[in-house]
Parts: C-alpha cells; sequence; structure tokens
C-alpha cells in the first residue's frame, strides 16, 4: 500500500510538468490565468513530493495487485488534482462539478457540465483538450514510458490500465520502449489531425484543441454548438477520418510506421468488422432519415449521419447535429454501436470489437454444437485462436459490464432522472463517448444533473476507462486478504 | 543489444533474467510451452513469442530481422544448431550461440564455423560462434572443487593462470587470527590478494590489518601453483580426495566420474537401472551402484563414512539436498549438492552442506562475458550471484582512466576493486601503485553487481 503511495506521489510530480502548455497559453492569450496554473502546478509537484518522500522508505519493486490499486488510485487522485485549475478559473464551479469535468476529460468521455465555451478563457478550454489527449493512451502508461524504475512493474500497470483482451503482446521487449512506442504514434498522429485541420479551416487554436480532443476520441470542444459552430463539410471529413484511425489499435500504426508499409492492417479482422458496420450504418440510417423526411435530401442526410454516426459509434462524442430530435430508432441505434465498435489497444471504449467478435464465434461454437455434439471447434478471429480461458473472460466482463449499466441505471432512476436519459447517460458515461439522449442530450449537456447523479456518471466513466476489472478488484475481500 | 533466447526452460530461464537485468540488453524469449513463458513474463521485463524457434517464422516474430545476437538453449542439440543456422541464412544475426550437450559434438569442432567476422568463403558446418555445454561447465566447476578440498567456489581466469578461490576460514589455518598484512612474511615465495571477506554474511572490506577470525568466508585471487599454499594459512589443509560417491549418474555424474576415475575411487549410484547399465559400460574405474542415493543401508553398506566427498547431482535439487544431508550423518567428510534455487542454496551454505552447486551461475558466467560490452574475458559469479568476479582487457593510449593509471587513482565505483592484472603471461598482484599497461587483462572483484555496467564502461576506451 505505502510503496504504491510512493509511485503514486512520484507520479504526481511528473504531472505537474503537464501544466506547463496551459501556462504557455494563457501566456500567449494574455486570460489572465498564469498564475492560476502557476498555483495549481506547483501544489501538484509538492503534494506529490510530499506523498514520494513520506513514503520514501517502503519503495520496493510493485507486484501485480499494486498495479491495480495504484491505477485506480491514480486515477482518481489525478482527477482530483486537475479540477484545481479548473475551480481557480470558474469561481462559482463546484467541486462535484470540476470533478465530473476532470474525469471526463481523462477518461475521453467528452461530456461536460459547463456552457459558455465559446468565452472561456483559451488555456481553460486548452487544459480540458489536454487531459483527453493524456488520457487517450493512458496516463499511467506515459508515466511507464518516462519513469524506468518501474521494471516489470511497468507491465502490471500497462495490464491494469490500457483496455484490452490480450494484454501479454508487447510491441518491444522492454515495457519502457512498448510504452515509448505507442505515445510515439499516438503523438505523431495527433500533429497530422492538428494540420488537419488548420488546413480544413480551423485557426490554431482550434486545430490544436479539437487535435488533442480528436486523438483521444475525448469530445471535448471549444465551443457550446460543439461542431456544428464550424459548419464545415471539411473539417468534418478531416475528424471522421481521425477518429476512426483513433479507433483502431494503436499497436497496428506502430508496426504500420515501424515496417513502413500498409500490410499488417490487411490481417487485422477487428478494423476490418468495424469499418463495415459503421459504413454500412451510415447509408443505412441517411436513407431511413431522407425516408422519413428528417433532412430534404439524401447528401444532407448523409454528411450529418456520417459524422454523428461516427463520433458515437467511436466513442469520441463530438456533435454537429441535434440527432436527438431525429427518430429515435437512430439514436438509438448509434448508442448500441458505441458499445461495440471501438478496438482493442485504442483510445476508445466500451465492449471493444473483439470481444464482440469473440462472444460472437462463441455463440456460433454453440450453434454449432448442438447440430454436432462431436465437433471440435476452436473460437478463431480471422486466423488467430482464441483461448477458452480468454472466451470465459472475455464473457465474464460483458457481465460485469451490463451489470454495471444495470446497477447503475437504476440508481439513476432512483434517483428521479427519466428512464432514456438514465440509460443513455449511463451508456454514454460507460463507454465514454459523452452525449447521452434526453436531458443529457447532444443539444444541451449534462449541467442539469444533480451532484449525486453527476458522481454517478462519474463513476460510470472510471470504470468505464480502467475496463471495470481493474477498479472492480479493489472492492473484492481477497484483494486486501494479507 | 537486442537478444533472442530460445528455450524458457532452467537455462534459458536463468539466462533471461540475468541479461534483462542489465539495461542495455532488449531480451526475447522463445518457447513452445506458452505457460512458461506467461509465467516468465510476469518475473521479468522481457517480450515472449510462442512456437518453435528453428523455424524462420518464430524467429522473425521474435524480432530476428534487427536482433545482434541469439542463443539457442533449448534442451536439443539439433533444435539448437538448426536455429542458429537459420538465424545467419535467413537474417544474418551476427552472434550466434548455442547450447550442446553432446561431447561428440563438441569435440568435433569442424563442424562450427564462426560467421562473426563476416561471411567465410565456403560455409562449410553450422553458422555457430560459440557453444555453451552447461553440463561441462558444472562437471569441470565440481572437478576444480574436489581438487581443493575445502573450497567453497574456484574459478579460472586467464587460461587458468589464475584462480579465485572461496573458502571458510577455520581455527588452525597460519593465518586465521593475524592480520592480513602478516600474509606476505608467512609465504614469501608467493603471493595472493583478499578480494573480499564476509563475516556472518556482511562484506568486510580487506585491508591490511584486518583480522582473519574463525568463520569467515574469505575470497582470494593467486596464481594457480600457490593455491594451496594460501588455503593452508586460512584452514588446515586436507589431504587430497581419494574416496568419491557420486549420487545420480545424469549427465553431470556421469561425466564428472569419467574425470574423476583415474585418479580417484569412485562409486556411482544410480536409480534407474537401464541407465546404471548403461554407464557401467563406459565408464571403465567405476563401481557403478543401482539403488536410491537416500537409501541409508546402501550408503552405510558401501562405507560412506569413509568417503571423502559425496556429490549429490541428481536433477531433483529436494532429493539432492536431503542424500546429502544423509550422507553427512552417516560420516561422509565433505559433502556437495546440486541446489538450483538460490533461496535452497541459501539455507543450506551454513548447514550440514558443505558446498551448494548452483548450475545456472556457473553456465551463464560465459555467456554473460559474450554480451558484455568492453572486452569482457570472463564472468563469474560468485556468492549465489550476489557478487561478480570479472576479467577484461584495458585497452587505450596511455592518460587514459584506466591505462597508464596506478589503481589508486582509477576511479572505480564503489565496491569494485582490481586484484591481479595478468601481463604477458606473467601474474602481477596489483598493489595500490601497480600501473595498468595496455593489453593487461584486469581481474576485477564487485561486491556489488548493480555496478558492472559502469566498470564496462570505464574499461571500454
Amino acid at each position: 500500500m505505502l510503496a504504491v503511495l510512493n509511485v503514486l506521489g512520484s507520479m504526481l510530480m511528473l504531472f505537474s510538468v503537464t501544466y506547463l502548455l496551459p501556462m504557455l497559453v494563457s501566456l500567449i492569450y494574455a486570460d489572465g490565468l498564469f498564475l492560476d496554473f502557476v498555483y495549481a502546478a506547483l501544489g501538484c509537484l509538492l503534494a506529490g513530493a510530499v506523498l514520494a518522500s513520506a513514503t520514501r522508505r517502503h519503495k520496493r519493486e510493485l507486484r501485480s495487485r499494486d498495479g491495480f490499486l495504484l491505477v485506480s488510485l491514480g486515477w482518481v487522485l489525478m482527477s482530483a488534482i486537475a479540477t484545481v485549475p479548473l475551480m481557480l478559473g470558474l469561481p462559482g464551479l463546484s467541486f462535484t462539478d470540476a470533478f465530473f469535468e476532470a474525469m471526463s476529460g481523462l477518461s475521453t468521455t467528452g461530456a461536460t457540465v459547463l456552457t459558455g465555451l465559446d468565452h472561456m478563457a483559451p488555456s481553460l478550454n486548452l487544459w480540458r483538450c489536454a487531459l483527453v489527449w493524456y488520457g487517450g493512451m493512458g496516463i499511467i502508461v506515459l508515466f511507464v514510458a518516462v519513469l524506468p524504475m518501474l521494471g516489470v512493474g511497468g507491465m502490471q500497470l500497462y495490464k491494469a490500465e490500457s483496455p484490452g483482451v490480450v494484454k501479454n503482446e508487447k510491441l518491444t521487449p522492454r515495457i519502457t520502449q512498448t510504452a515509448k512506442a505507442l505515445w510515439f504514434v499516438y503523438f505523431l498522429i495527433t500533429l497530422a489531425c492538428i494540420a488537419s485541420l488548420r488546413l480544413a479551416g480551423m485557426g490554431w487554436f482550434d486545430a490544436v484543441c479539437h487535435g488533442f480532443s480528436t486523438i483521444g476520441l475525448g469530445g471535448f470542444s471549444t465551443y457550446d454548438a460543439k461542431i456544428g459552430h464550424f459548419d464545415s463539410p471539411a473539417i468534418e471529413f478531416v475528424l471522421i477520418v481521425f477518429m476512426l484511425i483513433s479507433a483502431m489499435n494503436f499497436s497496428r500504426h506502430f508496426i504500420a510506421w515501424q515496417q513502413k508499409s500498409l500490410r499488417t492492417y490487411a490481417a487485422d479482422i477487428e478494423a476490418r468488422v468495424m469499418l463495415w458496420l459503421i459504413g454500412l450504418s451510415t447509408v443505412g440510417l441517411a436513407l431511413y432519415l431522407w425516408v422519413q423526411g428528417v433532412y430534404p435530401s439524401y447528401w444532407t442526410a448523409l454528411r450529418h449521419v456520417a459524422f454523428n454516426l461516427v463520433s458515437i459509434a467511436t466513442d469520441c462524442g463530438f456533435v454537429s447535429q441535434n440527432y436527438a430530435a431525429w427518430p429515435m430508432f437512430a439514436p438509438m441505434w448509434m448508442l448500441m454501436l458505441s458499445c461495440y465498435c471501438a478496438n482493442t489497444g485504442s483510445a476508445g471504449g466500451g465492449i471493444k470489437m473483439f470481444r464482440s467478435l469473440v462472444l460472437f464465434r462463441q455463440a456460433v461454437r454453440e450453434l454449432m454444437l448442438l447440430v454436432h455434439p462431436q465437433a471440435v471447434t476452436p473460437v478463431k478471429i480471422g486466423k488467430q485462436v482464441v483461448a477458452n480461458q480468454v472466451v470465459f473472460a472475455v464473457l465474464a466482463f460483458v457481465v460485469l459490464y451490463f451489470g454495471v449499466v444495470v446497477v447503475l441505471t437504476f440508481t439513476l432512476l432512483a434517483s428521479g432522472l427519466d428512464f432514456v436519459s438514465s440509460l443513455s447517460a449511463i451508456i454514454a458515461c460507460v463507454n465514454n463517448a459523452g452525449p447521452g439522449l434526453g436531458v443529457v442530450g447532444p443539444a444541451s449537456n449534462y449541467q442539469g444533473l444533480t451532484d449525486f447523479q453527476t458522481w454517478v456518471c462519474s463513476l460510470a466513466m472510471l470504470l468505464g476507462r480502467l475496463e471495470i476489472f481493474s477498479f472492480l478488484v479493489l472492492f473484492t475481500p481477497t484483494f486486501w486478504r494479507k | 543489444m537486442k537478444i533472442i533466447i530460445l528455450g524458457a526452460g532452467q537455462v534459458g530461464r536463468t539466462a533471461a533474467y540475468h541479461l534483462a537485468r542489465e539495461e542495455a540488453n532488449d531480451v526475447t524469449v522463445v518457447d513452445t510451452d506458452e505457460r512458461l513463458l506467461r509465467e516468465l513474463q510476469d518475473r521479468i521485463d522481457i517480450r515472449t513469442v510462442q512456437g518453435n524457434g528453428a523455424t524462420p517464422h518464430t524467429l522473425e516474430m521474435a524480432g530476428a530481422r534487427d536482433a545482434d545476437m541469439i542463443v539457442a538453449l533449448t534442451n536439443s542439440d539439433e533444435v539448437n544448431l538448426v536455429a542458429c543456422q537459420v538465424a545467419w541464412t535467413i537474417f544474418g544475426t551476427k552472434t550466434k550461440v548455442a547450447r550442446i550437450r553432446s561431447t561428440d559434438l563438441t569435440c568435433s569442432s569442424e563442424l562450427f564455423v564462426s560467421t562473426e567476422n563476416g561471411a567465410p568463403d565456403k560455409l562449410a558446418g553450422f553458422a555457430v560462434d560459440m557453444f555453451v555445454s552447461p553440463e561441462e561447465a558444472v562437471t569441470n566447476y565440481i572437478e576444480r572443487l574436489i581438487r581443493y578440498p575445502g573450497a567453497l567456489q574456484v574459478v579460472d581466469f586467464a587460461d587458468s593462470r589464475v584462480r579465485l578461490v572461496g573458502l571458510r576460514a577455520l581455527k588452525g589455518g597460519l593465518l586465521v587470527g593475524r592480520p592480513l598484512r602478516e600474509l606476505r612474511v608467512h609465504i614469501p615465495k608467493s603471493d595472493a590478494r583478499v578480494a573480499a571477506i564476509y563475516r556472518k554474511g556482511e562484506s568486510i572490506e580487506p585491508e591490511g590489518d584486518t583480522v582473519i577470525q574463525d568463520g569467515d568466508e574469505v575470497f582470494f585471487v593467486a596464481a594457480t601453483e600457490d593455491i594451496r599454499a594460501v588455503m593452508s594459512e586460512m584452514r588446515k589443509l586436507e589431504d587430497p580426495v581419494k574416496r568419491v560417491v557420486i549420487a545420480g549418474g545424469g549427465n553431470i555424474g556421469f561425466r564428472l566420474a569419467q574425470i574423476l576415475e583415474e585418479q580417484n575411487q569412485v562409486k556411482v549410484i544410480e536409480r534407474e537401472q537401464r541407465r546404471a547399465r548403461r554407464i557401467s559400460d563406459l565408464l571403465r574405474n567405476t563401481i557403478v551402484l543401482n539403488g536410491d542415493a537416500a537409501d541409508e543401508e546402501l550408503l552405510v553398506e558401501e562405507n560412506i563414512d569413509s568417503a571423502d566427498v559425496f556429490c549429490a547431482l541428481t536433477n531433483s535439487e529436494e532429493a539432492n539436498i536431503l542424500s546429502a544431508m544423509l550422507a553427512k550423518q552417516l560420516g561422509a567428510h565433505r559433502v556437495m549438492a546440486l541446489i538450483s534455487r538460490p533461496a535452497y542454496a541459501d539455507l543450506m551454505q551454513t548447514g550440514p552442506i558443505d558446498v551448494a552447486i548452483s548450475p545456472q551461475t556457473v553456465t551463464i558466467g560465459s555467456l554473460l562475458a559474450y554480451v558484455r560490452r568492453g572486452d569482457v574475458v570472463q564472468v563469474h559469479s560468485v556468492r549465489g550471484g550476489a557478487a561478480e568476479a570479472m576479467e577484461t582487457i584495458a585497452h587505450g593510449m596511455r592518460g587514459g582512466k584506466v591505462v597508464g593509471r596506478p589503481v589508486e587513482d582509477i576511479r572505480l565505483p564503489d565496491g569494485a576493486k582490481i586484484v591481479t592484472v595478468v601481463r604477458n603471461e606473467q601474474v602481477i598482484m596489483a598493489h595500490h601503485d601497480t600501473v595498468i599497461e595496455n593489453g593487461d587483462h584486469v581481474i576485477l572483484f564487485l561486491a556489488d553487481k548493480r555496478h558492472v555496467e559502469q566498470v564496462e564502461r570505464l574499461f571500454q576506451a
């Protein structure tokens, strides 16, 4: 326990470095928040230093159970600390709302409780989007890349934080290098996105903020009307491309970069199924909306469906239209896609495509066994055979996932929220997608929730980002037994 | 250095552990057994790949395209040879090390062709740059221990011109209870340097006025011909070994019997009847007994009480520990046991077992020397791997960090010391004013293994 706090202390100290970026922006735009960021950074540094030095004597190699504790504590603590600039910059913001906002950023959900974003200080907007960016590839993975002392412990952290099913595969022999490699491609893709957005007509500041927010699949914007503010097909197109790239496995991107060839994508069943599913859904839904008479022309319908559907399905959460006003079938279908589409090892959330495929294959296997009781049928994804153990783990995950959704939805219902808002808010938060429907729909935001409901949503985001297991294991008695 | 290790068995695991511990190495381990790999990956920071390491596909998955070295350590000679050949032919891997168990193969050196300095005109053998034979290394190690009764560890440097010996000082040694500096007075003709002293497990810096006490563990370096004289300073010299009983007629037991049978009375106890028959066919002067080494009656019947050395060398370390303890209790003069787990070895070192031999630390030395930067000739783990003795060649111009400087001016890390210098086949014990020349073989003792890299960098020139 104390050893975990020690590492946590050094992580906090490192986290204070991330305040430099908003400080710089604050100086450039002279928005008067420079000192606030300095105080916040110093506070973070000090808190980390105190924690690290107080537990200095307990330093030791991390064990596998330390990983879960460290990651969960790290995320809660980091979100709490990240509220400081928000509360200093926006007097009157409650801690509940600030925590929600920070957690929403780090967990790449992109749900917001703030309005008046258009007139907010640039440094604060950047801070929100930067949080999304750190959280996208995993803030703990970032520390693993930078802190050499972790050794094998780094692998435990990586496993506890990064989303996916088979986590034993490393890109490189050393875990610090693997973490560096992932952050490197992540950084490159972000640069490409920022440049493309600038070319598509955004200003530099908006391009940077939206670049962070897109590649992290968060969905924070610098405008209340989000992407609707720009009303530009070019920007929407660029965002669609980069959201899809970000929803793929970053290991693939790294391998492609390393081999300087696109060959590796050909073997990526996950990405292929995702692209087909999203493509067909887009074409179909656009047709549906056109027939229903929501939009006068098919092409307008296609443009709006393409953007909003990709944004929700990849768990990014940008909005350009009030899609809640579309016939119920459309937004519900999008919400359903958000549970399945993102790939393992991507910045997106939800069940992940790989798990969905495993479940599907397992169901097919059971059907097959009904007909041929003696058949030997391994579960295969492409050419890769999935071990039975993995299938069981996937089943357990899905049970927990829906368990969490049901329990939290009922909690919101009990607190007085209507059904559509409750269900959609929880699904959107657990999947780290962002906007839900009803009270928390695309045209409004999470501001209307009570404090209690806000905390429930914060919890849902954390559970979703850490893929439930890493967090829930802390609440099992065996975890704490010596 | 990017290293691929084939085989996650005992030898492969140890190699992975030692190599990955050094910051500069990136290690990938290949094995067919997924469970072994998963276990290994949870413990050390390496990458693992499942598959047959002798196939191009698996090697490519393991990163053979840009690997600097491949170490084939599976328990099959054939797989190891083929893997090295594949790595060279398809990927052009620079350094290839194979584990070869069969003496038949190791004796035919024309089978192996080093390709390290570019391809030879005609490849007339397997592309293997170096082979390691753990069984052979362990056998030789035990043989040296038997040759010097009373020693805990004996390792060679500079083509066996110099040896490092570890032993427990006992009352009756001429120097015990006296300061170290008197060593020169006692044996004026020979020279030796005490490298380290461990008292109750704690390291003590040996100075001129350090007094050696009864029970201290002393490590000293001396020219090979002086070893016996120096040992007699530390404990009463024992008579040369005559009667040896070996428990376990496996690879190591059999080889040891082969080496010892000319000069000693050797008995081998082997449990499996067919194996016992087979080795008795091959051995000439040895009595092979078919039975259980932990069978009290068999041991008594075979006069265990008059045995000078009892070596427990079976595959099971638990059986080794128990049979060695039993033999000691029944009156064997000195007992040794092959113990792989460091934790067991620590438990046993102070108990009834006189010498615990760790096969891994014996094997890993030659491999480590090959991987290290700088011109490292030999590396030996000392005291179960906590400390290290290494031989490295000093290069460079006078006025560098090492060459041309007296020993006291060389900035070594904590706990490291230069013990001996071998210059043109001449052994020189290092004193504070000994000046290191270009091309000297320098033998260092590192009390703390973590400083290895600093020392290497120093000598890299």
